[in-house]
């Protein structure tokens, strides 16, 4: 008994298609792995690890917040203070949402070393909210009438400002004067003469100053730094961000409650140095709209998107900026912009240059708003070499004429249309994003950043870092020089808007070019300017 | 059964169970050697009414044993169908794997189509390859050209073969 030829072909025939599906399988799977090895160790790129902060410990820092608005709300939580009524909000959009994780991802929140000892908010809505919710038999909270009274208690160690912008810098200054330590809000101020005031008051205090740009911990942040130090873009000439919102939220049409009246809320300290109107719902509860209080797109939203670049690039303040704009969606009496293109010049910046010496110098950085659509325009970085989109996730696409990867192209080792490099930290996470605006402030790194694949509240890093600082005398990464480069930027913004000019910088003097018979502060405050000025020269 | 096309039909059902199996056997070399791979991203996008059942399979802890399980399927049917043995056990394997999915993103017309090429109404490749695997279920070829071929058959004497 014997095999015949026949019998083994016909037996055994699948062998050897199994063995060269196997091998064709393997060696394509091992050629795409050795190209992709050989383009990263030329990029040489490395992902960023978690930044270790050391332990808060001793005595717990004794903390008292002032503004307990939405924000004001947002950050005692990534302190680690919720409200009752914020569970039950959760508990609600729960139910529309299950995959809603906000109550999950709040209590898994590392617990901080604080103490919230004191309120200060002039609606009395809104203090005795706080008051509701966080006195506790363990933890008393007093509520405090005004921010002067709160900071010279003494049993305050630290404030938390989450207040209108022209608040800002006065109530930073008096804490720092008194070396109570300082969270505040963005913009850090509201004019010119502040910004230099608080910076004096920041370097003469012994107390810990930050200024609550929570992005800085976003991780895709940190690996977009190594990116472009390594020389991955090239030289980097034009970049652009945007923001795209198309909703009431967006346009700080927030809601006015219905107890706000005259009796509950403290009108004239709500008013301060703003022009004395008389009491007025609209202006106390969307104050972001009117120049007198806050600094709309420019002081708002170009300051996320101006300080995001400022920890990637170190660019620091432009040598010049233009902007134009206007009212065009939300005509509803407000006085700051809606719409508004701003470009900032950066004439002696680089980033590194691939091409002979001395050809490629200077960056313009163009910032484009609307809040009348919402298509997302992501962040883009546009160099010689590549293209970086910048975001929670990172993506590099190499350029058709890069000089820096011709070999590659032209061996066809990379192609422009495919990405050289993708970081996404959040690769195997299923985010159930409720909102447009907060899927706008997502991609920004502004809610959460991914560690170890988990997401993290990028305000609680960001205040963790606060805490240690004052704790550990560790760094704060947004600081007065930080706060001081984003203020003065966002305020040349509002003030080429409103005289329809160019505001230049001198960084010799280390103020604004002076415009002859134009009192730059003065500018900044006035609601009506452009108009004004416009039926000047007419006249 | 006869009929006067037989050879005809074994050769064409055979050809399909080396195709499908071929198709299989690389999906799941490509995967197994691609540390990188995961399905998580086709689940975690999964529409209809399984959708809950997807996303729950993308979780951390699970979804390795479920990358892990779709790889060992994947080949498992690639190496039955390709050497012509146990080619029944592997079809109905094979039979599961694309009804999954399939089900993960079922191509009815009142979905989002994700991850998707070509256009379909109900029927896709993945619910025709399902097909495939249950003709080769209900007709094993592994007799005629495979590895069944020594078990199911006695060794030919030379007198056969030269019959033949």
């Amino acid at each position: 008994m014997k095999w015949t030829r026949r019998d083994l072909l016909k037996g055994l025939g699948g062998l050897p298609i199994l063995g060269a599906v196997w091998w064709a399988g393997a060696a394509s799977a091992a050629y795409k792995r050795n190209e992709r090895s050989e383009v990263l160790n030329q990029l040489g790129i490395s992902p960023s690890l978690p930044p270790s902060v050391p332990n808060i410990d001793g005595e717990p820092v004794r903390v008292g917040i002032i503004g307990f608005g939405i924000r004001g709300e947002q950050l005692c939580r990534s302190l680690g203070f919720a409200t009752k009524e914020w569970y039950d909000e959760m508990k609600i959009e729960m139910e529309e949402n299950p995959d809603n994780k906000a109550v999950e991802d709040f209590e898994r929140q590392e617990k901080l070393n604080v103490k919230l000892v004191g309120v200060c908010d002039i609606f009395d809505v809104r203090a005795e909210r706080a008051l509701n919710s966080f006195n506790t038999l363990e933890n008393k909270i007093k509520r405090y009438s005004t921010y002067q009274e709160m900071i010279h208690s003494g049993d305050v160690d630290a404030i938390v400002i989450a207040t209108p912008d022209h608040w800002h810098a006065p109530m930073a200054i008096e804490a720092l004067k008194n070396n109570v330590h300082v969270y505040v809000e963005k913009p850090m101020t509201h004019t010119l003469a502040e910004t230099y005031e608080l910076q004096t008051a920041a370097e003469e205090s012994e107390a810990v100053f930050a200024v609550g740009h929570q992005h800085r911990q976003t991780l895709s942040f940190k690996t977009a730094k190594d990116i472009i130090e390594k020389g991955t873009l090239g030289h980097v000439s034009l970049i652009q961000t945007n923001t795209n919102r198309n909703d009431d939220n967006g346009a700080w049409n927030y809601d006015i409650h219905e107890k706000a009246s005259a009796q509950t809320i403290d009108w004239q300290q709500f008013l301060g140095t703003a022009p004395k109107v008389p009491f007025n719902k609209n202006h106390f509860f969307r104050w972001r709209k009117w120049w007198a209080y806050g600094s709309g797109l420019s002081g708002d939203l170009l300051t996320h998107d101006y300080d995001r670049l400022n920890c990637v690039l170190n660019m620091g303040i432009p040598d010049s900026v233009v902007a134009s704009g206007g009212v065009y969606t939300h005509n509803d009496g407000r006085n700051v912009p809606d719409v508004l293109q701003v470009n900032m010049e950066f004439p002696r910046f680089s980033t590194g240059s691939s091409q002979v010496k001395g050809k490629e110098q200077g960056m313009t950085f163009c910032y484009s708003a609307t809040l009348g659509n919402g298509f997302n325009r992501p962040t883009i970085l546009m160099g010689h070499d590549a293209t970086m989109e910048l975001g929670n996730k990172l993506t590099v696409w190499p350029d058709g004429s890069s000089t820096r990867y011709a070999p590659m192209l032209e061996e066809g080792k990379i192609y422009p249309h495919t990405p050289i490099y993708q970081y996404n930290p959040a690769a195997n996470v299923p985010d159930a994003i409720s909102s447009a605006t907060s899927q706008y402030f997502a991609d920004k790194g502004l809610m959460w950043t991914y560690i170890d694949g988990v997401r993290v509240d990028s305000t609680f890093l960001h205040m963790r870092e606060w805490l240690s600082a004052i704790k550990n005398g560790t760094n704060v990464s947004c600081g007065i020089q930080e706060g001081f480069d984003e203020a003065i930027t966002a305020h040349m913004a509002g003030l080429s808007w409103k005289l329809g000019r160019k505001i230049e910088w001198d960084h010799e003097k280390g103020e604004l070019v002076r415009i002859e018979g134009i009192n730059f502060d003065e500018v900044l405050l006035a609601g009506e300017w452009k108009i004004e000025s416009r039926e000047l020269e007419k006249v | 059964m006869k009929t006067t096309n037989e050879n005809g039909v074994k050769i064409s059902i055979t050809l399909l169970r080396i195709f499908v199996g071929w198709h299989f056997l690389y999906e799941g070399v490509i995967k197994l050697y691609n540390p990188e791979w995961t399905s998580s991203g086709y689940l975690a996008s999964s529409q209809g009414p399984l959708k809950p059942l997807f996303a729950l399979l993308t979780q951390p802890g699970i979804i390795d044993w479920v990358d892990m399980l779709n790889i060992t399927a994947l080949l498992l049917v690639g190496i039955t169908f390709t050497l012509g043995v146990f080619e029944r056990k592997g079809a109905i394997v094979g039979i599961g794997l694309l009804a999954l999915y399939y089900l993960a993103h079922p191509s009815f017309p009142w979905l989002p189509q994700m991850n998707v090429e070509g256009s379909y109404w109900f029927v896709n490749k993945n619910l025709i390859e399902l097909i495939a695997c249950l003709v080769i279920y209900n007709f094993p070829t592994g007799h005629f050209f495979g590895l069944n071929y020594f078990i199911k058959r006695k060794p030919s004497k030379v007198k056969s073969y030269e019959m033949d």
